[in-house]
């Protein structure tokens, strides 16, 4: 383990609350949503084990709606959207882009703050009335006839959105300026790329839905009249203002995971992405039709049905850069070297499993087909298989790859991959009957079922508790790695990402002396310094890693 | 019939065959490049396995053909499936015109559906098979969803306007229904039952034990109670236009533009009489916001529907002038 | 990250960390062009919808407060931009003049706000319990400030609005809902933009500006101007429905 680092660099509270180093940000971040994703668990644990019977003993109808709403706001605003961004992309962009810091560190800083304020204030609103709206606040319900912490819970998602546009603006400023010498846009690693997609669609988007809850707010809270149509208004108009923002979301949440299986692949087959810039114009091109399909969500509200057939058609396209980037992944590994890390099951287990998500969203986006299975269970099923099997994957597979990098140590690389496999053949169990549940017709958000859906519920109960298992086992191995692990080494895999030219973990400037990038992404044929470790050893190139020994 | 697909429910509309077809399909599509590309990237995984420390891949940057194909092909049966489903959508939002007209009020946590004859249910609907069904949903409160399975038929109900679907059930039977938008406690509890029967079996049913008032000559009386007559003269020397005729028909309005005087006008024209006024007339009309409920509305709909087959007067009609003698 | 003087530790020039700070300024704006244009849109909707209640609500405004409001918030982006040119060309006096100058100005919009909004309190036009948009014209003693003839037309155009909708009061709030959204949303803004004001003074007293550097200013400048901009939009959106009569 090198001497010096940014984990031993300062000592003290105030050193972490008060850092402006991007890499101690993210671990603030860390903690801050693991936390997030335990609350959201608990409650996705009440909601499986109520729904273990049709009659549904365990929770009153009026608790359960709370623990669906609250298990989405909590997953998507608290969990998904920040995740990968907030963490793995504060921690690596600057390195990955051979810069000392992002561009506005202190506005890095106040981004977390805005979240944990943002967060307890909706926390405070869970347990003081809860919410129970379902997370996507339909009006008038929400704003005239829900009975729960409408108000605080709104003000505090309203509040959580600021931190996602100063992350988004930090980042789009820092690739845009921060760039090392010779680090060009398309020797940008694909992480990057998928980041500053991203970025264009939370600075684009949030500001939407920021404006949306504060209208939804005072509505609630002073009786005014823009959804509610007793006094005129129009509950549509909410949707559409809502999921002009909800759906762009989804992309923030994805293109990161994107991001990050477009670095494990390459790293673990040894092997250049295929059609590089064909993936990076994807990640655009989603984050840019994603803002054209919003009334997908609103085919059965009774809208126009030329509306209707013009959003379905868009809905088609925009799935289109995705299967892209599939097959670009899936050429990238003929004529590789293709090892089996816990990183590389984790790129394995998204691609399947985003595949499945992907692809059943074309049955949603047919307009003849959706007529039946809206608002049922195909569709929670289609998007965990998105969020959790593509968005959680792609974290997790994120999280162990740059844990040594992160920590200076290594996780137990047979327990991770037993942890992998359980997770995904959790997960499979989990949702995989959630499908066949929505083409029998059982709807969503219900506390209670007709009996013949039950068989479906207790497979899904069952697989969620082996998920379980697959999410606690990482928490617990990462967290003992982190102090216990086998020193990993600046470069253990190799990688050929900048941010492996630095020391593990990192000095607090990363760089002692600014590369100057001479090469390709994920080029393993001109890179003979991947393989010695030693700074200026045989065939390193210009850049020298900083040591704290030197 | 039973569907072809395993787990689905059965087919009991004339849109479940299409939207299974359709479903198929897609199924047998997706499933056909889930798996090519699955067992591709099981081959590769095997056959390119690191088999030396410091082996690495090929130095291979892409293939524009292989970007342009796989880019070309899925998008043209992307296209192909969107027309396929904007096809049934389309057919599915555009209800025929001979239709058993069915009102339908959900409020929280409950449905109440009034058929033509004036016969209210709760929480149930009897239909008669092959006969083209519509229903005319509105909401008292939250937004709620109609949705029967076995039809594969569901749509929205609002609050503030009017939803419609329609469906026309083949087989007999009993089905579920539910709400399917998410509205507050009892959400999961709003639903019951969608009983099909032959002609001859609901029309007795229809007539028997109603003791409800058909809804034209509750629509009737209200239409005298509220003073409607005073002013919608049949024979159009009114302040009002004739209602004869009127339902179904095009309307003039005094911007120069043509409306079709559906149930939404006939609502609106209740609710908000200056929203749009017939060419020729003042616009005097006061509003009965909040002196009518849902109910009384649908039920002086049906009421003018009823007047749909009266003689047109010459003048003073609510029509159309282009096509005034039509009906 | 340490800092040398103006540089701060995460740049390696100066260039780099003014052209960091402006695309920054930039991009923020880009997501209140978002926040707003949300909004906006909702009142271009609901006025299409309830266009008599609307004109209602607008004409119930001041057009010369309006209008003056206007005239002041130009003539403070004129003075920003003079502060701006001034610290480009090392005129460190001018520079604290035309700050203050338009905090000044800033300042002046703001108590011609306060008037306006002062009276919509006592006009009963705030969204609420008691708001109704027929106040003035049913208790003209109590609505002093609108003249005899201002009131007649006011009386006027309530008839025929009455009429047209029969909702009017529920509508009218809606109207008066955006009014005091937007027009409160941007208030908040040039308070903040205030706030930005007085930190730049303060620095431009301590001579902290020059051609060499002079960022800060550029770039609060941007935020002043936007912030004009939205007003620019809020004015007719709001003040000019149906004047042309």
């Amino acid at each position: 383990m090198p001497e010096k680092h940014y984990l031993n660099a300062t000592y003290g509270i105030r050193s972490w609350l008060l850092t402006t180093d991007h890499k101690r940000i993210a671990l603030l971040w860390l903690a801050a949503v693991t936390f997030f994703f335990f609350v959201g668990g608990f409650f996705a644990m009440m909601i499986r084990l109520h729904l273990l019977t049709p009659n549904g003993y365990l929770l009153t109808p009026d608790m359960y709606n709370r623990m669906f709403t609250m298990h989405g706001v909590t997953m998507v605003f608290f969990f998904l959207i920040p995740s990968i961004p907030a963490i793995l992309g504060n921690f690596l962009i600057p390195m990955m882009i051979g810069a000392k810091d992002l561009a506005f560190p202190k506005i890095n800083l106040l981004s977390w703050y805005i979240y944990i304020i943002g967060g307890l204030f909706t926390l405070w609103a869970m347990v003081n009335g809860g919410l129970d709206t379902g997370w996507t606040f339909y009006t008038p319900l929400s704003t005239v006839y829900s009975n729960s912490a409408v108000g605080p819970a709104v003000i505090g998602v309203f509040i959580n959105g600021f931190s996602s546009i100063l992350t988004g603006l930090n980042f789009l400023v820092t690739v845009h300026t921060m760039r090392a010498p010779g680090m060009t846009w398309f020797r940008l690693p694909l992480f990057v790329w998928a980041h500053y997609a991203t970025s264009i669609v939370m600075i684009l988007g949030t500001p939407v839905i920021a404006i949306t809850l504060a209208l939804a707010g005072m509505e609630r809270l002073f009786g005014l009249g823009f959804f509610n149509p007793a006094m005129g208004g129009d509950p549509i108009l909410f949707q559409h203002l809502f999921w002009f923002y909800s759906h762009p979301a989804v992309y923030i949440m994805i293109l990161p995971a994107m991001g990050v299986i477009s670095e494990l692949i390459p790293t673990f087959a040894r092997k250049r992405l295929f059609g590089y810039h064909f993936v990076a114009a994807a990640s655009l091109a989603i984050a840019v039709i994603g803002f054209l399909v919003w009334t997908h969500h609103m085919f059965l509200t009774g809208q126009s049905t030329y509306a209707a057939v013009a959003f379905s058609f868009l809905t088609f396209i925009v799935a289109i850069p995705s299967a892209i980037k599939t097959f670009n992944w899936t050429a990238t590994l003929f004529g590789g070297s293709i090892s089996f890390d816990t990183p590389m099951l984790y790129a394995f287990g998204f691609l399947g499993l985003f595949m499945i998500g992907g692809l059943t969203g074309l049955f949603l986006g047919a307009l003849g087909v959706d007529i039946n299975i809206h608002d049922t269970y195909f569709v929670v099923a289609h998007f965990h298989y998105i969020m959790v099997g593509g968005a959680v994957m792609g974290y997790l597979g994120g999280l162990h790859f740059w844990w040594p990098k992160i920590t200076g140590r290594m996780y137990p690389e047979w327990l991770a991959r037993i942890a992998a496999f359980i997770l995904f053949i959790g997960f499979n169990f989990t949702f995989f009957p959630q499908f066949i549940l929505g083409i029998m017709g059982m709807p969503r958000r219900y506390h209670m079922y007709p009996p013949e859906f039950q068989i479906y519920n207790v497979m899904s109960t069952a697989g969620a508790s082996i998920l379980a298992v697959g999410y606690l086992l990482p928490m617990v191995y990462l967290t003992w790695a982190a102090f216990y692990g086998k020193v990993a080494g600046d470069n253990p895999w190799p990688a050929t990402g900048l941010e492996w030219k630095t020391q593990s973990p990192p000095l607090t400037e990363n760089f002692d002396v600014t590369p100057v990038v001479t090469w390709e992404a994920y080029d393993f044929h001109n890179r003979p310094d991947l393989w010695t470790d030693v700074p200026g050893g045989k065939g390193s190139p210009v850049v020298a890693p900083a040591h704290g020994d030197d | 019939m039973q569907s072809p697909l395993p787990t689905f429910p059965e087919q009991a509309s004339n849109f479940a065959g299409d939207v299974d077809t359709l479903f198929s399909f897609i199924l047998m599509t997706t499933l056909f490049f889930a798996v090519l590309v699955t067992v591709l990237i099981i081959f590769a995984a095997f056959k390119f396995r690191r088999r030396s420390e410091k082996e690495v891949g090929d130095d291979v940057h892409g293939n524009n053909v292989l970007e342009v194909g796989w880019t070309l092909i899925p998008t043209i049966i992307a296209i192909g499936i969107f027309a396929w489903g904007a096809a049934i959508y389309v057919n599915y939002r555009i209800p025929p015109k001979d239709t058993l007209d069915i009102y339908v009020i959900g409020k929280q946590w409950m449905w109440k559906l009034q058929q033509p004859n004036g016969r209210k249910e709760i929480n149930e609907l009897h239909v008669p098979l092959n006969k083209n069904v519509k229903l005319i949903m509105g909401s008292e409160d939250v937004i709620h969803d109609f949705y029967v399975p076995a039809f594969r038929v569901k749509m929205d109900v609002v609050p503030g306007r009017y939803n419609t679907m329609w469906f026309r059930p083949t087989k007999t039977g009993k089905y579920h229904f539910f709400c399917s938008q998410y509205c507050g406690t009892n959400h999961a509890v709003m639903g019951g039952w969608v009983t099909v029967m032959d002609p001859a079996e609901y029309a007795a049913w229809l007539s028997g034990e109603s003791g409800d008032v058909n809804p034209v000559s509750a629509g009737e009386r209200l239409f005298t109670q509220l003073a409607c007559v005073t002013c919608h003269l049949s024979n159009g020397t009114g302040r009002a236009p004739s209602l004869n005729g009127v339902f179904g028909a095009k309307v003039l309005l005094a911007d120069g533009s043509i409306v079709v005087a559906d149930e939404a006008y006939i609502r609106e024209s209740i609710l908000q009489p200056n929203a749009k006024i017939v060419a020729g007339y003042a616009p005097v009309m006061p509003t009965f916001q909040g002196l009518v409920t849902e109910e009384q509305i649908m039920n002086l709909t049906a009421y003018i529907k009823s007047l749909q087959s009266q003689p047109v007067p010459a003048k003073g009609a609510g029509i159309a002038p282009a096509t005034a003698g039509k009906k | 990250m340490h800092r040398t003087g103006a540089l701060f530790g995460q740049f390696k020039t100066l260039e780099q960390q003014k052209d960091t700070a402006t695309l920054g300024m930039w991009i923020f704006l880009v997501t209140e062009v978002m926040f707003f244009g949300g909004i906006m849109l909702a009142y271009t909707i609901n006025r299409h919808t309830y266009f008599h209640a609307f004109a209602m609500g607008s004409n119930t405004l001041s057009l010369g407060l309006g209008g003056f409001n206007t005239v002041v918030l130009l003539a403070s982006s004129f003075t920003m931009a003079m502060a701006v040119w001034s610290a480009q060309t090392s005129r460190k006096q001018l520079i604290t003049l035309f700050l203050s100058l338009t905090l000044l100005l800033g300042f002046v919009f703001f108590g011609v706000k306060y008037v306006e909004y002062a009276q919509k309190f006592h006009h009963h036009l705030v969204p609420g319990k008691n708001f109704d948009i027929s106040y003035c014209v049913n208790n003209p003693t109590k609505c002093e400030d609108v003249d005899a003839a201002d009131m007649a037309k006011e009386r006027e155009e309530l008839e025929v609005a009455a009429k047209a909708d029969p909702d009017l009061n529920a509508h009218a709030q809606l109207y008066y809902s955006a009014y005091f959204g937007m027009t409160g949303l941007h208030a908040l803004h040039m308070v903040i933009g205030a706030g930005l004001l007085f930190w730049l003074l303060r620095e431009s007293v301590a001579g902290r500006f020059n051609a060499e550097w002079n960022n800060p200013v550029d770039i609060v400048g941007l935020y002043w101007h936007f912030v004009d901009i939205v007003w620019i939009y809020l004015f007719p959106l709001l003040y000019l429905i149906d004047r042309h009569k």
